[in-house]
């Protein structure tokens, strides 16, 4: 008989190699269709290593992609800190963009210097927004987010539809439900010239970084991990769940808000129903990957952006479907989940164990 | 408000309804089976796709329809033994798991469609399930329409609710079901397997969330598209807490929606001049959250949902 023990601990090494494993894992794992395509697997991570890393064009696609999925993956991992299961990032960055073509189309013509902060403000706040409704819902009603978050997803993206093609649709558009162009002061500025990466990546970064500095070193910040460990607890120490709950869930909806802004405003500069494609979905395995870490976000975001442009650049050259990426995104979520339980629990032989539950 | 009567009093009205609950009645009874037994399931929106995308997809190969039918529901039997072992003898994270194999499921759906089909713009068609012509009982007036014209698969749907219900109710199985799902300690006291009855339950679940996918592809349409699930399963999920895990109600709520999602559509074609057609696209989900709020506060969940299980440790 074997028999599965938890650890005492988690070796710190481990929380750093298992999503490594999992996304070497995952990668591996893409042989597998490779093949059933009828493709050899050598040449396609040739081709899907060419698309990332063969030019500074190519890293600079690739970190143009990792820009939404580090807002995603932050609404996703400070959220799921505190159990609060928001699958509404989707929807949020989609209010986001509604919110920054709203205000950055011609609303106001104002200087760059007041414009873009404006729009990524009020953005930020749309995305907030999304989260009210689903909250209030929980701690009032106790219905749970997981379901009204992901039903919202679907609302929003038709309310978002309804706009294009009326009050949002672009009267110089030719009646294509897409948005007006948002003014060359709203947008962010490029990093590098003739290059799509756009200074969204600076904002992701640094939010990134302070939402480490918040979550390790601040009072809210321990707040957040009480309040996601163990309420009752947490409840205990005085504080304040409900109010938690909704701090954490705004900032979640305005981080997810921003990945819409950064879409909208840094790379397309209007709007259209088909601008994510799923970005809060996979903003969720990024957060997974990163061990819900506001830094290892950084770091799944390019592992993530960086299977997708691979992908993409792979099909292009061999014609394998480039749901080739969404495959290996999602197989590198359940290793990681998988990894989790190896860290946190060893597999002993009855007998040879401590006996202490027979 | 005329209008609206005048619907209500139409057959075809009601033959809409059922038909737009068939896949949803599948689906909210395997949402209620996993549940019933401790697990959440949300690989169920990937489960409809992979079951409305083998199931066409085996049928189109040559398999039959009833070949169709049974590949669907392995496949979704399959998928649901991923979950099963993720969450119940690993006990891992009901929510990240079911997240997983609802992306898992479509991205490897839509993969294979892809490979298969690589250059088609508009998809090949299958002869779906017919409706059903019983003599006499397809010609009576109204309930002939609504009930005996239905296909194959809306009574398999039917007689699954009654099949549950007994099971659930009537049976020593049912019973074992019902107590991992609020007491797992009782069941393993008994000498049962927790998780061998957990994880039948979560395949047995994910096999009948694919026939509701499978229906999408087989009997409502003759194709597979990209995201013609459409968050079908979601609503499925919120269904099960407004039926509080009972498969009577269950079959209710899918018919309350489905009675719904018919009536939006054909006042859609009526008022769709005064006011935006998205706004009636919106109402099914709409629909679906407030139906979980109004539960919610009473709701009666198993009461070792989403708490994993290991053997030898109270």
């Amino acid at each position: 008989m074997i028999r599965i023990e938890p650890r005492e601990k988690i070796s710190n090494s481990s929380t750093i190699f298992i999503p490594i494993i999992a996304a070497i894992v995952s990668l591996l794992f893409a042989a597998i269709p490779i093949i059933s395509a009828g493709a050899n697997p050598l040449i396609a991570y040739v081709e899907m290593a060419k698309g990332v890393f063969g030019s500074v064009f190519a890293v600079s696609e690739m970190l143009t992609r990792a820009t939404p999925l580090i807002f995603t993956g932050l609404a996703a991992a400070i959220a799921f800190r505190a159990k609060l299961w928001n699958i509404g990032a989707e929807g949020q960055l989609y209010l986001g963009a509604i919110a920054a073509v709203t205000v950055g189309s011609g609303f106001f013509d104002l200087p760059a210097i007041f414009l873009l902060p404006l729009i990524i403000v009020l953005g930020a706040c749309a995305g907030a927004v999304g989260m009210v409704a689903p909250t209030y819902l929980k701690v009032r009603f106790g219905a749970d987010e997981v379901v009204t978050t992901l039903l919202l997803n679907f609302i929003i993206i038709i309310f978002l539809q309804m706009l294009l093609e009326g009050p949002l649709q672009d009267p110089m558009g030719l009646g294509w439900p897409q948005s007006a162009p948002i003014l060359d002061q709203g947008m962010f500025p490029p990093l590098i010239d003739r290059m799509r990466v756009h200074s969204g990546l600076i904002l992701a970064v640094i939010l990134a970084v302070i939402a480490h500095f918040m979550i390790k070193h601040s009072v809210w910040g321990f707040k957040l991990r009480a309040v996601g460990e163990n309420s009752s607890a947490a409840k205990h120490a005085g504080i304040n769940i409900n109010r938690s709950l909704f701090g954490v869930a705004l900032l979640s909806g305005g981080l997810a808000g921003l990945a819409g802004v950064s879409e909208v405003a840094g790379l397309k500069g209007y709007l259209t129903a088909d601008l994510s494609p799923g970005f809060g979905y996979a903003g969720i395995v990024v957060a997974m990957l990163a061990g819900l870490s506001p830094i290892g976000v950084i770091i799944a975001s390019v592992f993530i952006a960086s299977v997708f442009v691979g992908a993409d650049s792979m099909s292009r050259a061999m014609g394998i479907s480039s749901f080739l990426a969404d495959l290996v995104v999602s197989v590198s979520l359940l290793c990681v989940l998988v990894g989790g339980f190896i860290a946190r629990f060893k597999i002993v032989r009855a007998g040879t164990g401590t006996r202490f539950y027979d | 408000m005329i209008d609206i009567l005048n619907i209500l009093l139409t057959d075809s009205f009601w033959a809409a309804s059922l038909r737009i609950a068939t896949p949803l009645i599948f689906g909210v009874l395997g949402a209620l089976i996993c549940e019933r037994s401790g697990t959440l399931n949300l690989g169920i929106e990937g489960i409809f796709v992979v079951g409305a995308m083998c199931g066409w997809m085996a049928t189109w190969l040559g398999a039959g329809l009833w070949g169709g039918i049974l590949v669907a529901f392995l496949c979704g039997a399959f998928f649901g033994l991923i979950h099963a072992l993720l969450t119940v003898p690993l006990g891992l994270s009901q929510h990240v798991s079911g997240l997983g194999i609802t992306l898992f499921a479509t991205s490897i759906s839509y993969f294979t469609y892809r490979t298969a089909l690589p250059d088609v713009s508009s998809p090949p068609r299958i002869e779906p399930f017919q409706p059903l012509d019983i003599p006499i009982l397809s010609d009576l007036p109204f309930i002939g329409l609504v009930l005996f014209q239905q296909t194959a698969l809306t009574w398999l749907a039917l007689i699954m609710v009654l099949l549950v219900w007994y099971v659930l109710n009537r049976t020593n199985l049912g019973l074992a079901i019902k107590a991992v799902g609020d007491n797992p300690n009782s069941v393993d006291a008994q000498g049962l397997s927790v998780y061998a009855i957990r994880m039948w339950a979560i395949v047995i679940g994910s096999a009948l969330m694919a026939l509701g996918g499978a229906f999408l592809t087989m009997s409502a349409f003759d194709a597979f598209f990209f995201g013609m699930v459409n968050g079908r399963g979601w609503v499925c999920i919120a269904l099960v807490i407004f039926a509080s895990w009972r498969p009577g109600k269950a079959l209710i709520g899918a018919l309350l929606f489905g009675a719904f999602d018919a009536l939006q559509v054909r006042l859609q074609t009526e008022m769709g001049a005064l006011v935006p057609g998205q706004v009636f696209l919106m109402a099914p989900y709409v629909l679906s959250i407030v139906a979980l709020v109004i539960a919610a506060r009473s709701a009666d969940y198993p009461r070792a949902l989403l708490t994993p299980w290991y053997k030898g440790q109270r």
